[in-house]
C-alpha cells in the first residue's frame, strides 16, 4: 500500500433508517474489512437478543444507548475505513428535520455528501433537505444514490425519472458536482462491486467513486490566509530571538520572501522562514500547521490574520451571513453574543432577521423573525471590531462563523458569510 | 494530480496540532493524561512538534493504580526526563487509604473504576482546565460520538446529550469556573493510522507493544500476564509464551495476544491484518453493553 500518498477524504451521509443509510454504512464497512470479528459478534449477540435473524448490517453504526433503546441516531457518529487507495471518515446524521442542526454539523467539514432516495419513492422532502444542506454548506461534490434498486427489477426507467426529478429541483441550488448512482445497499450492487443486475448503468460503483473524486482543486489555494492561534517563543539557547507565529494554513500558499500584511493592524512585512518541527520548508498550504517567523518586529497575538499583501480579505463589521440556530433556546431580540471567526473573537449582535428559509419547499418567510432550533435563516449583523471575512462560497475557512451564549458558553448557531 | 495535497497522516497531524494548540490557547491550565500506552505517547509527540521549538507547555497526568507494568513506569520516568516537563501523578492506593474509594472484591477485581474517582481529584486539586487524552472515536461505540472539545460538568461528569456543536474548525472551549473539558486531538485516527504514525516518526513506545517471552495464564481467551496482583484459580496454570500487548491497561486486566511481531514494522503488518479490536482483549469493555459509555458518563477517560 502506498500510504505516503493516500489522502484523506471525508463524507457526509444524511438519512433515516428507511432509506436504507445505515445498511449502506454497514455494506461499505463490512466489505472492506473495516469491522472485526468481536464487533460481528455483538452485533449478532444483539440481534439475536431481538429476535432478529442473522447479521443486520445497519447494527453496525448503533451508538449510545439511548438511541439503541430507540433505534433511532440522535447525533453526529464518526466511522472510518480505508481502503488501499484512501482514507475515510464518514460523518453519519441522522435525516429527520428535527436533525438540521446535526445535518449542517456534519456536512461543514465534509469533502463529498452521499444522499440516498429510495428508488420506490423517489424525491421527497427529506432529499430536498439534505441537497439543501449540501448546497448551503457548499460541500464539493454530492453523489445521489438511488437506493433499493432490488425492489424496482433494476428498472433503468424508474432511475432515470429519479435523476430527472433531482435535476429539476435541484437546479435552483448552486451545487458544483453532482453524480449518480443506482444500488441496492443490502444486496450489495453497485457499492464494492459492479452490479451484475444492473449491465445499463455505464458509471462506477459508489466505493470507485469515492476513491477516485478529485479532491485535491477544492481546497483553495489563491487567497493566502494565516490565522496566528499562538505565539512561540521558546527563549532558549540556539532561539533567543525566535518568535513564530503559530497557527494552520486557512487558505492559498505562502513562501518565504513573500511580502505579507498583518491585519487587522495593516503593517507590512516579509515572511522570513516557514517551519515545520523538522526544519524549514519551501512553502506551505492549507490545512499544514505550521510556524510562520517575519523579517520585522512587529507586535502580533492571536487572533491577527497574515495575508498576502497583494490579496487581502475584506474587514467587515456589518454582515450577512445564513444563520443555523443549533440551540433549544431560541434567540433574543438583539442578544449580544461571542462570535467565534478563525481563530478570532469579538461581540456580535444580531440586528435583522431578514428571512427564513424553508429547508423542504426552499420558499423565504419574511414574517417570521424568530431563530429557533433547526430554523435557517438570512440574517445581518454588527460586530464590535471587524472580522476579516472572504464569502464562504470562495473561503469555508474564513467565510464561516459561530455564535456563543455568553450566558451559558454554548455554541447557539452556525454562519456562512455572504 | 497537482502536489499541493497532504497525505492522510499529515493531515491527521496537522488536524491534530491545530487542536493541541487551540487548547494551549483557550484554557489556563491544561495537562496531557499519560497513562504510558501508545496514544498518549503519540498525544505527547504531536504536542512536542506543535510547540517546537519551545518547550511542550503541558504537564504529564498520570493516573496510578499501582497495578503497573514495571516497564510502563520507566518509560514514563524517561519521557519526562528527556521532555522537561513536570509530572503530575494521581494515585489510586492514597485515593483508597483516604476512603475516597473501596477497592473491588473477587477474582476479577480491578482497579480500573477507581481511577474516576482519583482522576477527578487529580483535576481539582491541580486546577486542570483540560484534560488533554488519547482516546479515538473507532475505539469503541461510545467515542464514535465525542467532541474534539468534550464538556464535562462540575461534577466532572459527560453528558452525551449535552455537547456543543462541533462545525468546521471553530472549537469553542468557554467554560466556567469549576467545570473542565477533555481534549481529544487524535479523534480521527484509526488504530492503524497510529501505528503507521508510530513507524514513520520512528516514535519510541514501551517494549510491551513487541512480542516478547512472558510468563501468563490464559483467562477469558486472552492471555493475562504474572504478576504480584495476580491469583490464580485452581485450573489455571501460569505457562511462557510470546506475546504482545495491544493496548496497554493495568496489568491486572490487559491481555496480551500470542505474537512474533518484534519490529514495529512487523507490529504494523500484523495490526493491518487483525479482526479483532483492541479493546477485546480489555475485560474492563467486556463487563456489558455499555461499560464505556457508562464509565465516561461518570468521568472516565
Amino acid at each position: 500500500m502506498q500510504i505516503d500518498k493516500n489522502q484523506l477524504l471525508r463524507f457526509t451521509t444524511a438519512g433515516s433508517v428507511d432509506d436504507g443509510k445505515s445498511t449502506l454504512i454497514g455494506r461499505l464497512l463490512y466489505d472492506s474489512k473495516s469491522i472485526f470479528e468481536d464487533q460481528i459478534e455483538a452485533v449478532e449477540n444483539s440481534s439475536k437478543k431481538k429476535g432478529h435473524e442473522g447479521v443486520d448490517l445497519a447494527m453496525f453504526t448503533d451508538g449510545l444507548k439511548d438511541e439503541r433503546e430507540q433505534g433511532i441516531t440522535i447525533d453526529v457518529a464518526y466511522r472510518y475505513f480505508t481502503t488501499p487507495k484512501r482514507k475515510f471518515i464518514i460523518a453519519d446524521t441522522p435525516g429527520h428535520i428535527q436533525y438540521t442542526r446535526n445535518m449542517v454539523t456534519g456536512a461543514s467539514t465534509a469533502n463529498a455528501a452521499i444522499i440516498l432516495i429510495d428508488a420506490r419513492h423517489g424525491v421527497i422532502e427529506q432529499t430536498k433537505r439534505h441537497t439543501f444542506i449540501a448546497s448551503l454548506l457548499q460541500i464539493p461534490h454530492i453523489i445521489v444514490c438511488i437506493n433499493k434498486m432490488d425492489l424496482v427489477d433494476y428498472s433503468e426507467e424508474v432511475y432515470n425519472d429519479i435523476v430527472g426529478q433531482f435535476e429539476e429541483f435541484s437546479s435552483k441550488l448552486l451545487i458544483k458536482d453532482v453524480r449518480y448512482i443506482p444500488i441496492s445497499a443490502l444486496l450489495g450492487d453497485n457499492v464494492v462491486n459492479r452490479s451484475e443486475n444492473m449491465k445499463w448503468y455505464q458509471g462506477s460503483p459508489l466505493l470507485h467513486e469515492l476513491e477516485t473524486l478529485h479532491i485535491s482543486s477544492d481546497i483553495n489555494k489563491v487567497d493566502a490566509r494565516f490565522p496566528v492561534q499562538t505565539v512561540l517563543r521558546p527563549q532558549r539557547e540556539g532561539f533567543i530571538d525566535f518568535r513564530g507565529y503559530a497557527g494552520r494554513v486557512a487558505s492559498g500558499i505562502f513562501r518565504p520572501k513573500d511580502e505579507v500584511t498583518i491585519l487587522p493592524s495593516g503593517f507590512t512585512s516579509t515572511i522570513k522562514a516557514v517551519h515545520s518541527d523538522e526544519g524549514e520548508l519551501e512553502e506551505a498550504f492549507a490545512p499544514m500547521s505550521i510556524a510562520i517567523t517575519l523579517e520585522d518586529d512587529i507586535d502580533i497575538s492571536r487572533g491577527d490574520m497574515i495575508v498576502k499583501t497583494n490579496n487581502q480579505p475584506e474587514p467587515k463589521q456589518d454582515i450577512d451571513a445564513m444563520l443555523c440556530w443549533l440551540n433549544t433556546d431560541e434567540a433574543k431580540p438583539r442578544a449580544k453574543y461571542t462570535v467565534m471567526h478563525t481563530s478570532n473573537e469579538q461581540r456580535a449582535m444580531i440586528k435583522e432577521v431578514v428571512y427564513k428559509i424553508d429547508i423542504n419547499t426552499y420558499n423565504r418567510n419574511t414574517e417570521d423573525k424568530s431563530l429557533k432550533m433547526n430554523d435557517i435563516s438570512r440574517v445581518k449583523l454588527r460586530t464590535t471590531k471587524p472580522l476579516m471575512t472572504d464569502d464562504y462560497r470562495e473561503n469555508r475557512n474564513t467565510g464561516s462563523i459561530i455564535l456563543i451564549d455568553e450566558s451559558t458558553n454554548e455554541t447557539v448557531a452556525a454562519g456562512m458569510i455572504l | 494530480m497537482s502536489k499541493y495535497y497532504l497525505n492522510y497522516l499529515d493531515e491527521l497531524e496537522s488536524e491534530a496540532i491545530y487542536i493541541l494548540r487551540e487548547v494551549y490557547a483557550q484554557f489556563q491550565n491544561p495537562v496531557i493524561l499519560f497513562s504510558g500506552g501508545k496514544d498518549s505517547i503519540l498525544v505527547t509527540h504531536l504536542a512536542k512538534k506543535a510547540f517546537y521549538p519551545c518547550k511542550i507547555p503541558f504537564a504529564l497526568m498520570h493516573v496510578d493504580t499501582g497495578h503497573n507494568f514495571p516497564e510502563t513506569i520507566k518509560f514514563r520516568d524517561d519521557l519526562i526526563e528527556s521532555l522537561g516537563a513536570r509530572l503530575i501523578v494521581g494515585s489510586v492506593q492514597e485515593s483508597i487509604d483516604k476512603g475516597r474509594v473501596q477497592e473491588e472484591k473477587g477474582k476479577n477485581a480491578t482497579r480500573n473504576a477507581l481511577q474516576i474517582t482519583t482522576l477527578l481529584d487529580a483535576i481539582e486539586e491541580n486546577k486542570v482546565d483540560c484534560a488533554i487524552g488519547g482516546g479515538r472515536r473507532d475505539e469503541e461505540k461510545a467515542r464514535a460520538k465525542e467532541r474534539f472539545f468534550s464538556h464535562r460538568d462540575d461534577f466532572g461528569q459527560w453528558d452525551p446529550k449535552n455537547q456543543r456543536p462541533e462545525l468546521w474548525n471553530l472549537l469553542n472551549g468557554k467554560h466556567f469556573e469549576g467545570e473542565h473539558f477533555r481534549a481529544f486531538p487524535i479523534s480521527n485516527w484509526t488504530e492503524m493510522d497510529v501505528w503507521n504514525y508510530i513507524q514513520r516518526e520512528n516514535i519510541q513506545i514501551p517494549s510491551l507493544y513487541l512480542a516478547h517471552e512472558r510468563e501468563v495464564v490464559m483467562r477469558n481467551g486472552s492471555w493475562i500476564p504474572n504478576s504480584e496482583f495476580l491469583k490464580l484459580e485452581e485450573h489455571e496454570e501460569i505457562v511462557t509464551k510470546k506475546i504482545r500487548f495491544r493496548t496497554l491497561g493495568d496489568i491486572t486486566i490487559t491481555g496480551g495476544i500470542e505474537s512474533d511481531a518484534d519490529t514495529l514494522e512487523k507490529v504494523a503488518l500484523e495490526v493491518s491484518t487483525m479482526r479483532q479490536t483492541e479493546r477485546g482483549n480489555r475485560s474492563d469493555d467486556k463487563r456489558s453493553e455499555t461499560a464505556m459509555e457508562d464509565r465516561k458518563r461518570e468521568g472516565y477517560f
